[in-house]
C-alpha cells in the first residue's frame, strides 16, 4: 500500500490532513446465494483523492459502492465511512451519512415524471430541507450552469440525450454538495468526446469542491484523466494498486490486459 | 406435481409475509412528519380524476342494461313500479362499488404497478433512497392515500351515473320524471344499506393502491418485471376486491340483523 494506515481521527470542522481516511474497508465479503462476489476487499480512500476501480463486468465493482452507501450489507468485514461503521448505523444515522455522499447511477436515474428543474429541487427541499425559493432557484441554476445544462432546465428527462442525462444526474448529486462522490461508470455508453467532457468534469469537481471520489469505469481514458490512484478488482480481491501509469505498466498479464 | 403445489403455497406464504412488512412500513411512514401534500394532490388527480370518464361511462351503460334486463322479469309479476327500487338496491349496494373497483384495479393498480416498477428498474427508487430521501413516504404513502380517497368518490359517481342509465332505459318505454325516479331510488335505500356499501369502497381503494405499490416497489430489476408488476397487480387487486366484498357483506349482515 502506498499510503500508511491513517491513525488520525476525523474531527469535524478541523481542516483535513493529507491522509485523513474517508473510507476504510477491511476483509469485506459479500456473496449472493452460492456466488461469492467479494472475497476479501481491503481498501482505504483518503480525503480529496480520486480512486478509480477497474475490473471485469460482473466482478463486483458496483457491489462495493453499494455496500459503502448501505444499500447492500456485507456478510463479513469492516466498512467505515467517515469513521462510522456503516452496517451498525440506525435509520437516522444512515440517512445522515447518505446526505454526505453523492451517488451517480450509471443510468443517471433521473426522476422521469419531473422536469430537470424539479429533479434538482427534489434533494434540496426533501433532504436539505431548504425553504427559501430564491435560494433554491439560485442553487439549481448555478449547478446546472456548471454542467452546461442551463438551457434544458424546463425539459423532461425523456427529452434529453444520453450525455445530457448523465450531466443532469451529476448535477442532481452535486446540488447538495456531497463530501464523497461515488461514480458508477460515468462515461459508459457515451461517445469519446462526451466521455472526455464528463471525465474532465469529474476532475473539476474534485478540484472545485474538494470532494473525495471513487470512480468505477471501463473507460481507460476516463481512468487516465481522473485517477490519482487505480485499484484493479479481480475474482473478489484487489490484485493491483498504484498510479495509472504504474498499473498500466504492470508486469502481471492479468493487470496489464485491462489496458489493451 | 405435489412438489409444485407445495412450492406454490410456500411462495404464497412468503409473499403474504412480505406484504405485511410492506404494510408496516406504510403505516410507519404515514405518521412521519413531512407529509407530501402536493404529491398527494397530484396523485389524486392522476389516479382519480383521470378515471372519471371511464368509470362514468361504464356505470351508465351497466345501469341501462340492467334496467332493460330487469324490466321484463318485473313486468311478468305486474311489478314494474318496483324497477327503481330494485335498480337502486343492486347498483348502490353491489354493482356500483364492485364494478368501479374492478375498473380501478385494471386502470389504477396496473398503472401504479407499472410506474413504480419502471422506477425500480431505472434505479430511480434506489437513487431516492441513497440520496437520503424517503421513497416510501414520497411514492407509496401518497399513492395509497390517493386511491383510498378517490375510489369512494369514483364509486359515488358510478352509482349516480348507473342510476341515470336506469332512468334512461325506463324512459324508453314509459314516462317517469327524473325527480320521481330519484325519489323512489332514495326511498328504497336505508342508512344500513349505505354504510357497508360505503365502507367497502374505502377498503377497495386502499387495496388497489396498496397492491399496486407493493407489486411495483418490490419488483425485480429486469425489464420484463415492469409488465409482470402491472399484470400481477391487477390480478391480486381484483381477487382482494371480491374477498373484501364477501367479508364486508357477511360482517355487516351479522352486525345489522
Ligand atoms: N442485488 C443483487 N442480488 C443478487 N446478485 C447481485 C446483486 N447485485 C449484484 N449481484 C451479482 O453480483 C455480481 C457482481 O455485480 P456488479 O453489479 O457489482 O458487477 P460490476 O462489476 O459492477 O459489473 P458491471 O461492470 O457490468 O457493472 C454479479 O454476478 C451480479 O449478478
Ligand atoms: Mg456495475
Amino acid at each position: 500500500m502506498r499510503h500508511k494506515e491513517s491513525e488520525i481521527t476525523v474531527n469535524k470542522g478541523q481542516l483535513s490532513r493529507k491522509d485523513e481516511s474517508v473510507i476504510r474497508i477491511r476483509g469485506l465479503k459479500k456473496s449472493f446465494g452460492k456466488k461469492e462476489v467479494l472475497k476479501n476487499i481491503n481498501m482505504d480512500v483518503y480525503k480529496g483523492e480520486n480512486v478509480v476501480i477497474l475490473g471485469q463486468s460482473g466482478s463486483g465493482k458496483s457491489v462495493i459502492i453499494q455496500c459503502i452507501v448501505g444499500m447492500l450489507s456485507p456478510d463479513a468485514g469492516d466498512l467505515k465511512v467517515f469513521d462510522q461503521e456503516v452496517s451498525a448505523l440506525g435509520e437516522t444515522k444512515l440517512k445522515e451519512l447518505r446526505i454526505r455522499i453523492g451517488f451517480l447511477f450509471q443510468s443517471g436515474a433521473l426522476y422521469d415524471s419531473m422536469t430537470v428543474r424539479e429533479n434538482m429541487q427534489f434533494p434540496l427541499i426533501r433532504i436539505l430541507k431548504m425553504k427559501d425559493q430564491n435560494e433554491i432557484d439560485q442553487r439549481v441554476e448555478e449547478v446546472l450552469k456548471s454542467v452546461g445544462l442551463y438551457e434544458s432546465i424546463d425539459k423532461m428527462p425523456s427529452d434529453l440525450s444520453g450525455g445530457m442525462r448523465k450531466r443532469a444526474g451529476l448535477a442532481r448529486t452535486l446540488v447538495v454538495n456531497p463530501e464523497l462522490m461515488l461514480y458508477d461508470e460515468p462515461t459508459t455508453g457515451l461517445d469519446p468526446i462526451t466521455s472526455r467532457e464528463i471525465s474532465n468534469m469529474v476532475l473539476e469537481i474534485q478540484k472545485k469542491y474538494k470532494t473525495t471520489s471513487i470512480i468505477i469505469t471501463h473507460d481507460m481514458e476516463c481512468a487516465s484523466i481522473t485517477a490519482d490512484r487505480v485499484l484493479v478488482l479481480n475474482n473478489g480481491e484487489f490484485i493491483a494498486e498504484g498510479s495509472f501509469d504504474e498499473v498500466k505498466n504492470s508486469k502481471d498479464d492479468l493487470v496489464s490486459s485491462f489496458f489493451k | 406435481m405435489a412438489d409444485e403445489v407445495f412450492k406454490g403455497w410456500k411462495g404464497w406464504f412468503a409473499e403474504s409475509g412480505e406484504q405485511l412488512i410492506f404494510f408496516r412500513a406504510f403505516v410507519r411512514n404515514l405518521f412521519r412528519p413531512g407529509f407530501e401534500w402536493s404529491e398527494f394532490v397530484r396523485q389524486c388527480y392522476e389516479t382519480g380524476y383521470k378515471s372519471f370518464t371511464l368509470v362514468g361511462t361504464t356505470a351508465f351503460i351497466m345501469g341501462l342494461v340492467l334496467a332493460l334486463q330487469l324490466r321484463p322479469a318485473l313486468v311478468g309479476f305486474g311489478a314494474d313500479s318496483l324497477l327503481p327500487k330494485s335498480l337502486a338496491d343492486s347498483i348502490v349496494k353491489e354493482i356500483g362499488p364492485v364494478i368501479t373497483a374492478i375498473i380501478c384495479a385494471g386502470k389504477i393498480a396496473s398503472g401504479i404497478g407499472a410506474e413504480l416498477g419502471s422506477m425500480k428498474v431505472t434505479e430511480q427508487i434506489d437513487a431516492m433512497e441513497v440520496s437520503g430521501a424517503n421513497p416510501l413516504q414520497f411514492l407509496v404513502v401518497t399513492r395509497i392515500l390517493a386511491t383510498t380517497v378517490m375510489v369512494p368518490l369514483l364509486t359515488l359517481l358510478g352509482d349516480v351515473l348507473g342510476l341515470m342509465g336506469g332512468f334512461v332505459a325506463i324512459n324508453i318505454t314509459s314516462k317517469v320524471s327524473l325527480w320521481l325516479y330519484f325519489n323512489k331510488c332514495i326511498a328504497a335505500l336505508s342508512f344500513s344499506d349505505l354504510l357497508p356499501a360505503f365502507i367497502k369502497t374505502i377498503f377497495f381503494g386502499f387495496v388497489i393502491g396498496f397492491i399496486g405499490c407493493y407489486k411495483g416497489y418490490t419488483s425485480n430489476k429486469g425489464t420484463e418485471s415492469v409488465g409482470l408488476a402491472a399484470n400481477s397487480a391487477v390480478v391480486a387487486a381484483s381477487l382482494w376486491i371480491f374477498v373484501i366484498d364477501a367479508i364486508v357483506v357477511q360482517v355487516s349482515n351479522i352486525i345489522i340483523y
